[in-house]
């Protein structure tokens, strides 16, 4: 089979581990570490006595992070959570970083079945020109904020690399920070990206659970579980400072993808002692048009759990709180173990700038605060708003 | 008389106060009150804090007729680190810089190797520069000869509030490096400042002791208070201190006088 054939969407698609004939092949064997690892786990082995020695420790061993993600810890989750914040304090003080997201397309060759964006959805398309960008940004910038992070689907024809260098190119102009959430790229292609001031990309391997992975991505480029996971590792060898890890929480056993998540990013971490961690923590939410169902909702306390078990495992990196939590929810994690919020949110192609809205959202969201909504919010709680903490160099 | 001009000395200047405050991770509208009360005349500056002209910015806070002392964090590189330094120069920050170097984000030890070359460069341009290390003597007097106006050898990894966890090898850096000492980094409370203050360090920097504390204009005071007691007490010299007790009743010297 051709990759033409492939990129258009052909019926016929290869086995999910095997890689495309473009990829870029990073013979590597973190990805075989942590599954590896994953399978090997047995959370019902866990035990009060293992969750407390977790909570004593001076340093969370990677034992330690599966028991405060196992069932064991959940009547313990107040302790976790006063060391989840007793870290984030050391390491953070009272901070919290402001970014927005910015849709600038949402035309998608992949299948996901979970997303608003899947080629199949029939959803008004868009993305966002030059002078629209332009527009988009100055509005955005004007409410103070300097972190944008520029997301799109993945289509070769409507959201190239050179599309999404350019919008980078002109979101330098305005804001201090520029990171992306796009599909996975080639090494020389994150070089391409960094030199235009990206320096964060974050990618979400929405499960580490490889069958269900197939399952869940039956077409499209996102279909090569092996060249998504060694997308951080990708950026890194591109030159990006930092890289994020998430998966979408409730589309498999979400214990053991949050235990391969933090896994993923310590060993890549140790490889890479310089990168920038950070974690992202969205649940499913529901979609415009969309019928998926997820096998079990996870709650706001397990949502919770996860975020504390992050903090604790790697104290030094950001996590970040979606704007798909309600408000309450968002006000009370940050400080405890979320470190960055999004502010002003809206998830649809070109909407912050009057006149520009053009296309749907990939999911709802919760939270539409905007920026000064909450920098009041996070001063009220005693938090400090920081718009950058970043300079490029 | 050591106490007739007793002021630290960077470069061509001279401060009365040997307490470097940190800025970092606390609320900017404290800024003021804790330079205030730990009588401070000098306050470190990350440069990627800075938003001139933006919201939130760091530089709006800090009270008039304090020195700024800018860092380079952010930088992995001395090119990186010498680059902030030049853009918090252009920026009007004055010419102090303290090199902080880190390629290792769960540490976050500063880099010796490449905080040598960027004092280099730094200090043939001008700079007072104030590099912050891992205590090493070998490196603390590469420093010396690359021309830094002190060495600032951390006490225990940032952050971590552990204290002189590295006291042995800053006491050796004081006994043999002829530029102050400032202890940075891993300080975790006033105790331990005066530790090493009585161990002769020329000066103290804190941050997030300070920053993480119930009341942080309290604890700015309280560390003020120790900084000085240390200084005092080494000025002063310390009394004797008996390792093993009390001296033994029969002196190992005893048999000498016996032979007369």
């Amino acid at each position: 089979m051709d990759v033409k054939s492939i990129l258009n969407g052909s019926s016929e698609w290869p086995d999910y581990m095997d890689y495309l004939p473009n990829m870029d092949l990073i013979r590597e064997n973190i990805m075989l570490r942590v599954l590896a690892s994953v399978e090997s786990l047995e959370f019902d082995r866990y035990t009060p006595d293992d969750v407390r020695r977790a909570l004593g420790a001076r340093e969370c061993t990677v034992y330690d992070f599966a028991a405060l993600l196992s069932q064991a810890a959940v009547p313990f989750l107040e302790e976790v959570a006063q060391r989840a914040r007793k870290e984030t304090r050391a390491r953070f003080g009272n901070s919290v970083t402001l970014f927005t997201p910015l849709y600038i397309a949402n035309y998608c060759v992949n299948q996901c079945v979970y997303c608003g964006f899947n080629r199949s959805n029939r959803i008004k398309r868009a993305r966002l020109e030059s002078d629209e960008l332009e527009r988009e940004m100055r509005a955005i910038a004007a409410s103070g904020l300097e972190e944008i992070l520029i997301l799109t689907g993945e289509s070769p024809r409507m959201s190239n690399v050179a599309y999404i260098s350019n919008a980078c190119a002109i979101a330098r102009k305005y804001f201090r920070v520029v990171g992306v959430e796009v599909y996975p790229m080639n090494i020389r292609e994150y070089t391409a990206l960094h030199s235009c001031g990206v320096d964060f990309v974050t990618v979400f391997q929405e499960t580490y659970n490889m069958q269900r992975y197939g399952e869940l991505h039956p077409g499209g480029r996102k279909r090569i579980f092996p060249y998504r996971f060694h997308a951080q590792e990708r950026a890194l060898m591109g030159g990006v400072r930092g890289v994020g890890f998430a998966v979408l929480l409730g589309l498999s056993d979400f214990r053991a993808d949050a235990f391969a998540t933090g896994l993923h990013a310590l060993m890549i971490q140790k490889k890479y002692p310089h990168a920038e961690i950070s974690f992202s923590c969205p649940r499913l939410r529901p979609i415009p048009g969309g019928s998926f169902t997820v096998s079990r909702d996870v709650s706001e306390a397990e949502l919770f759990q996860v975020m504390c078990a992050y903090r604790i495992f790697m104290p030094s990196a950001n996590i970040t709180i979606s704007s798909r939590e309600s408000a309450r929810f968002r006000d009370n994690v940050v400080g405890i173990a979320a470190t960055k919020i999004s502010a002003g949110v809206d998830v649809g192609v070109g909407r912050h700038a009057k006149n520009v809205a053009k296309g749907e959202e990939q999911f709802e969201i919760d939270d539409g605060r905007s920026v000064s909504e909450i920098c009041e919010m996070l001063a009220s709680r005693g938090l400090q708003p920081v718009m950058s903490e970043y300079i490029y160099v | 008389m050591k106490t007739l001009n007793n002021r630290l000395v960077l470069g061509e200047h001279e401060f009365t106060s040997r307490f470097i405050l940190g800025s970092g991770k606390y609320s900017l509208n404290l800024i003021k009150a804790a330079v205030e009360n730990a009588g401070a005349q000098m306050i470190t500056l990350a440069l990627r804090r800075a938003n001139p002209g933006g919201e939130e910015n760091i530089l709006d806070f800090i009270p008039q007729g304090v020195t700024l002392l800018p860092n380079t964090s952010g930088a992995r590189t001395a090119e990186e680190a010498v680059k902030i330094a030049r853009f918090s120069r252009e920026l009007g920050c004055g010419d102090f810089v303290k090199i902080e170097v880190i390629r290792d984000t769960k540490y976050l030890f500063p880099d010796n190797y490449e905080t040598v070359r960027a004092t280099e460069i730094l200090a043939s341009e001008g700079f007072v520069v104030m590099p912050y290390m891992q205590p090493d003597l070998n490196v603390a007097r590469d420093l010396a000869s690359a021309g830094a106006a002190c060495v600032m050898p951390l006490a225990a990894p940032i952050g971590s509030n552990r204290g002189l966890q590295a006291r042995e090898f800053i006491k050796i850096l004081i006994d043999e490096i002829d530029l102050p000492v400032i202890v940075d980094a891993g300080i975790g409370c006033p105790s331990q400042a005066c530790e090493a203050m009585e161990m002769g360090a020329a000066a103290v920097m804190a941050n997030t002791a300070i920053a993480t504390a119930g009341d942080i204009p309290l604890m700015a005071e309280a560390f003020k208070n120790a900084i000085e007691a240390g200084r005092s007490a080494y000025l002063a010299g310390l009394g004797r201190v008996l390792e093993n007790g009390a001296s033994a009743s029969s002196p190992l010297t005893g048999f000498l006088s016996a032979a007369d």
